[in-house]
């Protein structure tokens, strides 16, 4: 499946500056899986030690978190869009 | 979503006043260090950034601050700026209010509520975080500022802002309360209704602080944002006679109130103001909106999100940003957290209003019923001198009293209708 993968800029330098990235998958841990392998130095910021997603982080399947969702387990769509945003906001 | 139209933005209304500089940060978990700026989260693991004062600034004694004047600026010493500073100087230093019949009710020896319902301009807690905010805004050089809101901080914001002369941009959930909506929109601000509640709001926002770059008071300058709560504490010890209470309860939504009355209680602590042991810190929530008190009761690492469901609308954040820390907070104090259902909320609002004489909005009735909560669980001590922070007024919250209180009887204006109305009662 092919989706799209948007990271937020601090995220972005670490995956070549690209902010908006495509990907493919058919669980969203397939996507991430993806993404990872492409971008080394990105990985330890989209998944933590034990292979879930890294704490500082929250995952959004189209407008869903995926919390609420299946996590990593949640299968993707074409088309679907993936929005990862630092978890340390607003309050 | 709904815009309001806006006036052009102002041109810097105080272009030879001078800028208080905001300190540099550091990252609480893995201290790396950024200068200032309008950054929340740390460039390597992503953690919160927090400023860095410096260990050996002169800081005032007692008699020094008694004799400043009366707003959260009379503690600047531990707000994140070097230099005065310029905006919004008059927010803070709410009353403290002695409750002994709210102490009687609650089987404790003294009680006191810090009257933030009163707070200047907007009329809650969120006057004392936008006051720092908007100072580091000033000395960032940013020309536009906003937030992502449940409403008091969108008051806040943009009352301030409106006076600060600074173009703002609001986001707030689509269906909030209408005084909350109102009180925004009258200083004109760009007022934007979001579908979805506070978490759609807030991710809305965080991208939105990414692309523009402006400064969202609780996103991309939250790390200055925060520390204006620290004066919550600092009052409180002060009012006190410059001495701690032994428990406090507040309300929590984020969280970070709860987090920073720690940070206030433990810096006066470490300056020598105060020589009491820290307060029991006890957390509030609405049962319809309570991930914080679930991650207290059930242990654990990490927040487990909540669809919030409640019309405590300030309180209700279900993935809260500082959730972990402000339970980690909770425990280690000795305190506990308490949610309440709906109906005990709106009892709470009542009963403080018919003890005290201060009407606060659906957040306060939280923390009201919270502390009744926790007196009945025998959670709550004898001698027990205990604070609650009630952190917004009733009048931004009048729908939760609709059918609660007693039909108000109309009468011709004659005597004898009253009379006829009430008889022996007179």
């Amino acid at each position: 499946m092919a989706v799209t993968f948007s990271l937020p800029t601090v995220l972005a330098r670490l995956a070549d500056g690209q902010a908006s990235i495509a990907a493919s998958g058919d669980t969203l841990g397939d996507v991430v899986a993806d993404i990872a392998g492409r971008y080394p130095r990105l990985a330890p910021r989209l998944r933590d030690d034990q292979g879930g997603p890294y704490p500082f982080v929250t995952y959004y399947l189209n407008d869903e978190d995926i919390r609420f969702r299946d996590g990593f387990a949640t299968p993707v769509r074409s088309g679907d869009e993936i929005t990862v945003v630092a978890a340390i906001a607003g309050g | 979503m709904t815009t309001v139209a806006v006036p052009a933005p102002a041109a810097d209304a105080r272009p030879h006043a001078p800028r208080p500089t905001p300190l540099p940060l550091a990252c609480r978990l893995c201290g790396a260090p950024h200068a200032p700026g309008p950054i929340a989260t740390c460039e390597e693991c992503l953690g919160p950034l927090e400023p860095v004062y410096d260990p050996g600034r002169r800081l005032p004694d007692a008699e020094t601050i008694a004799a400043r004047e009366h707003s959260l600026w009379r503690y600047r010493e531990w707000l994140p700026f070097e230099g005065a500073p310029a905006l919004s100087l008059d927010s803070g230093f709410t009353p403290l209010l002695d409750a002994p019949a709210l102490a009687r009710r609650l089987g404790v020896a003294r009680v006191w509520v810090k009257n933030d319902a009163v707070s200047h301009p907007s009329l809650s807690f969120k006057d004392r975080v936008v006051a720092s905010a908007l100072n580091a805004a000033l000395g960032l050089g940013l020309d536009t500022v906003g937030c992502a809101s449940t409403g008091n901080l969108a008051n806040a914001v943009a009352a301030q802002a409106a006076r600060a002369g600074l173009p703002a941009w609001i986001f707030i959930p689509h269906d909030l309360e209408l005084a909350k909506v109102v009180g925004t929109a009258v200083y004109q601000p760009h007022l934007v209704r979001v579908r979805g509640n506070y978490d759609d709001v807030n991710r809305l926002c965080s991208q939105v602080a990414d692309r523009y770059g402006w400064g969202l008071v609780n996103i991309n300058l939250r790390a200055y944002y925060g520390e204006g709560s620290k004066t919550m504490a600092f009052e409180i010890a002060e009012q006190l006679g410059w001495r701690l209470p032994t428990a406090v309860v507040a309300p929590m939504a984020g969280g970070s109130l709860l987090t920073k009355l720690e940070k206030g209680f433990r810096e006066f602590a470490e300056a020598g103001l105060v020589a009491d042991a820290a307060p029991r810190l006890y957390g509030a929530q609405a049962a319809g909106c309570a991930p914080i008190v679930n991650l207290v009761e059930q242990g654990g690492e990490h927040i487990a999100p909540v669809v919030p469901r409640t019309i405590a609308r300030s309180l209700a954040i279900g993935n809260p940003a500082d959730g972990r820390v402000a339970a980690a907070a909770i425990s280690a104090s000795g305190g506990s957290a308490a949610a309440v259902s709906e109906t005990a909320l709106v009892d709470g609002i009542r009963l403080l209003a018919e003890t005290t004489g201060v009407f606060t909005e659906t957040a306060g009735g939280v923390t009201v019923a919270a502390a009744l909560a926790l007196a009945e669980r025998g959670t709550l001590r004898p001698d027990d001198e205990l604070v609650l922070c009630i952190t917004g007024n009733g009048l931004k919250t009048v729908e939760a009293l609709q059918g609660a209180l007693p039909d108000v009887p109309t009468i011709a204006p004659r005597i004898r209708e009253l009379e006829a109305l009430y008889g022996r009662d007179l």
